[in-house]
């Protein structure tokens, strides 16, 4: 899974008719530190999140796996809303910084 | 399978109901010598890691199977915690 960031929405009137009704999501892979990486994807929402939230992406064809994804035309699905990522090196290095 | 060290951990409440009571732990993998390889990723853990350790973990369809018979969605797992390798 990784880590992305939602930036936007997409709108698609025709599509699959197994994807009527799913919400899909611009998102932007990012880094534990929140950084921006790669390019751009676009992915199902399958826990009611939002633009500027930080998610968890599963890809391939484990993306089926998500809730309400048996049998779609999927290869990108949002499964998790994250709160935080706890990473200890990286916050001491941000502390390091500081205290330079 | 690929190796990996165990960086951090994700916290999320809302997610995937079958998602839930399973440890999110984000993976940096590495190379043969310990070094840093590729982007981390975010892996379920099913052999109780811990930040710092040395694991390997299986990617694609796979991963879900040691959850059976529950199938949470995901693409990476850990699936073992290495003492040492070797290489050469």
């Amino acid at each position: 899974m990784i880590l992305a960031k939602i930036v936007g929405t997409v709108v698609a009137t025709r599509k699959d008719d197994r994807l009527v009704s799913s919400k899909l999501m611009v998102a932007r892979p990012v880094d534990p530190a929140g950084k921006a990486e790669g390019s751009y994807l676009v992915a199902i929402d399958t826990v009611d999140a939002g633009v500027g939230e930080t998610v968890l992406i599963v890809s391939g064809s484990s993306a089926r796996m998500a809730s309400g994804m048996k049998d779609c035309p999927v290869d990108a699905a949002i499964v998790g809303i994250v709160d935080h990522v706890e990473v200890p090196e990286l916050a001491e290095a941000a502390a390091a910084r500081q205290g330079r | 399978m690929h190796l990996a060290r165990v960086i951090g951990e994700v916290v999320a409440t809302i997610k995937d109901d079958n998602l839930t009571g399973i440890k999110l732990m984000v993976l940096q993998p590495i190379g043969a010598s310990g070094d840093p390889a590729g982007r981390t990723l975010v892996a379920l853990d099913s052999v109780g890691a811990g930040v710092g350790e040395h694991v390997f973990f299986v990617r694609g369809r796979e991963a879900a199977y040691p959850f059976y018979p529950v199938e949470p969605p995901t693409d990476a797992s850990i699936v073992g915690i290495v003492d040492h390798w070797t290489v050469g």
